[in-house]
């Protein structure tokens, strides 16, 4: 038996790995994408007052703080009493929300996974880069920079900061929108506008046109998970919680989302620092989902903003309206949801319930609170329980990357299967498709690993006793 | 009685006699950094950052009077350094996550840390073990972020009479006791009292109001720390 070591891949711009074990006739018989990273930020929040929490905890990231910043905040909104927010207080954290979308999503599309699909998986490694990108499409590059610079000038107007800013606190928001700020924000959204539709057509038109060679690659059935609006509308910031199989069928909808925990548990494996969630009247081994933007777009019945809509039909029609479980669709689906946010944001900025001065509220505090939110990576539960003397006892968080946890292993064992089975030298495509697989989900293991156009993988080939017989090393 | 004629950094001031040297350098618009010191409260020359040369001599300029004729070091790059370093070992012996303290931008640590260029401390982090007394229903003490300044022990016995906190212990171990046989919230302490306004950082606040000022509207977010003082200067 052998064994191939892939480390580092990386989490939060840090570590994970990816083994690889294959049989004297190198067949792969197991594959796995180990999260190595140890974070701690359930342990040390404890005993900190529950208010600095949204502020505190979104550190977790730097890619979509405003994630977490919202999911904490929405469950101090219910610790404080907070049933339901000012009109200006939610359009606020909306526009926030759905700025971030914009900006995570244009990050990823243009300067992450565009190398792969404008130059091909096995281009020159030298051109396969967000370098490569900016000589030969400088056009895309220089939207994918101003996308996503609107998206972080709207947060910097609702949170205070591009990055971990303050915005919301629970029961609301410490500011509302200017009239100033909303004009400047108003006089680029139709370029914005433009552009967005721009990434959508180059993101289906990839889709379609290699259909052939990516319906398979790294794709498998799965459930999907993901919060939708009470008429089942696609909304990023509020909604009940819908799971369904892989045909469409749903397992659960809307139930009470401060009980999660009734209906979604988490697996502990001793090889990864990542939980494995999955819904528990499944059960572990069959329970596990996907979340993100082909769930979003796969859970929804529509979107209430016309052109993503139109978007969203075009994409189900690929697969006869049933759940899309294509990997590499999670590209078209991603960029279905950065025009959406930008219709949003159009929307929102026409709102005058942005310029209130209504901006907070509370009511009976309560000793225990769940935010769900769906951040641009999946669906994200924080869950906090609070003493009398207002310090967090307790807190879990199922971060959208965990959720596709199993999903991406899923991925790197189709990848390995096809591509090592019975060719045990690794060779540089190899690596850099068992990259793709795993960047289709944008886990925020990605963002640090193909600005260059190389992951920092590491792949060691062990035989029987461990010893090391083969070295490949990117970085 | 007649003014007093000094000088600070070759710059004539006129002062009345029993005023400090900071005192008469707040009235003639001259900005000598500070933390310890509390306007209204007894001066404590315990921090250090106020730090000035006298005719050549170190002292903290929140004690020291004024004399005839002497000349005041405020701005040499010796005395920034003395301040900076001072500035420095107080971030590094104590907790000080300036990224979610909800003090940030009101805090005068962090203010003084920017308005004398320490971008990161030289001297290793010490990382203490410190404790947090949530137990009062309106105040929270996080002693991690506390920088033993004494204002809320002064305030406190001085002018809200309560006599609520103290110094304990010594060296490296000492801290701010509060008078109960272990909680704030066993203590007469109120809300309202002088000594909750008075910490300069986020080691005594007020409980359920963090974070409520946004980002750009904060004290310090528009103006270094000192500012009020040099306008004051500029528009007299």
């Amino acid at each position: 038996m052998k064994k191939i070591v892939i480390e580092p891949v990386t989490r939060v711009e840090g570590h994970g790995k990816v083994t690889i074990q294959l049989d004297d006739n190198n067949k792969v018989t197991q594959s796995r994408l180990h999260i190595v990273e140890f974070r701690g930020f359930e342990r040390f929040i404890l005993g900190r007052p529950y208010w600095e929490v949204p502020v505190l905890v979104q550190r977790l990231c730097g890619i979509c703080p405003v994630s977490h910043h919202l999911a904490a905040a929405k469950a101090m909104d219910v610790i404080v009493g907070a049933d339901k927010l000012t009109p200006t207080a939610e359009k606020m954290r909306r526009l926030m929300h759905y700025g971030q979308m914009l900006q995570s999503h244009a990050l990823h599309f243009f300067h992450l996974c565009s190398p792969d699909l404008l130059f091909g998986f096995d281009a020159d490694p030298a051109i396969r880069n967000v370098i490569g990108v900016i000589e030969k499409h400088p056009d895309l590059a220089v939207q994918g920079v101003m996308l996503r610079k609107y998206g972080q000038e709207l947060i910097k107007a609702t949170a205070g900061k591009k990055i971990h800013g303050t915005g919301a606190i629970p029961g609301g928001i410490n500011k509302n929108l200017s009239i100033e700020e909303r004009d400047n924000f108003l006089k680029d959204i139709e370029q914005i506008l433009e552009w967005s539709r721009g990434a959508l057509k180059i993101a289906k038109d990839y889709t379609i046109d290699n259909l052939d060679k990516i319906a398979s690659f790294g794709s498998f059935d799965s459930n999907h998970l993901g919060i939708v609006r009470k008429d089942g509308a696609m909304d990023f910031y509020d909604g009940g919680v819908r799971a369904i199989d892989k045909d469409g069928n749903k397992i659960f909808d809307h139930l009470d989302n401060q009980k999660y925990h009734h209906y979604i548990a988490e697996e502990v494996k001793s090889w990864s620092y990542m939980k494995f969630p999955f819904i528990r009247e499944i059960g572990h081994e069959n329970g596990w989902y996907r979340v993100g933007p082909l769930a979003r777009v796969n859970v929804c019945d529509y979107i209430d903003t016309p052109e993503a809509e139109a978007a969203r039909k075009e994409f189900m029609a690929v697969t006869d309206n049933k759940p899309n479980n294509i990997t590499m669709a999670y590209h078209w689906a991603r960029m279905i949801e950065m025009l959406h946010s930008v219709e949003v944001i159009k929307s929102l900025l026409n709102d005058d319930d942005l310029q209130g001065n209504d901006l907070v509220v509370s009511g009976e505090r309560r000793n225990e609170g769940v935010g769900i939110i769906e951040a641009p990576r999946g669906t994200l539960f924080h869950h906090y329980q609070v003493n009398d003397n207002d310090q967090i006892t307790m807190a879990n968080l199922i971060v959208s990357t965990t959720s596709n946890n199993e999903p991406m292993n899923q991925a790197v064992k189709k990848v390995a299967e096809e591509r090592i089975s019975g060719k045990p030298e690794i060779t540089e495509p190899l690596m850099n498709e068992v990259e793709v697989a795993i960047r289709a989900y944008d886990p925020c293991l990605s963002c640090a690993t193909h600005a260059l156009g190389k992951m920092p993988l590491k792949f060691e080939l062990l035989d029987n006793d461990g010893h090391i017989i083969q070295t490949e090393s990117r970085n | 009685m007649a003014d007093i004629t000094f000088k600070i950094d070759n710059v004539d001031i006129k002062g009345k006699p029993g005023q400090t040297i900071m005192e008469a350098a707040d009235a003639a618009g001259i900005y000598i950094p500070r933390l310890c010191t509390y306007e209204g409260l007894q001066p404590h020359g315990s921090c250090r950052v106020c730090t000035v040369f006298v005719n050549g001599r170190a002292q903290a300029a929140c004690t020291q009077p004024i004399a005839e004729g002497i000349t005041v070091d405020n701005s040499s790059e010796e005395v920034q350094q003395i301040r900076k370093d001072i500035i420095e070992m107080l971030f590094v012996e104590g907790n000080h996550y300036c990224m979610f303290c909800e003090k940030s931008g009101n805090c005068e640590l962090q203010a003084l840390a920017y308005r004398l260029g320490v971008l990161a401390p030289k001297y290793p982090y010490l990382f203490p073990k410190r404790d947090i007394d949530a137990s009062h229903k309106d105040i929270f003490i996080d002693r991690n972020r506390c920088v033993l300044c004494g204002r809320c022990v002064r305030a406190s016995q001085d002018i809200d009479g309560k006599n609520v906190f103290e110094f304990v212990d010594r060296g490296p171990d000492k801290r701010v006791a509060v008078n109960s046989e272990a909680k704030l919230s066993d203590t007469e302490i109120d809300v309202t009292d002088k000594a909750v306004e008075v910490c300069p950082v986020g080691a005594l606040l007020k409980k359920r109001v963090g974070y409520a000022v946004p980002i750009g509207e904060r004290l310090y977010d528009n103006k270094p720390i000192g500012s009020e003082i040099e306008n004051k200067n500029q528009s007299s």
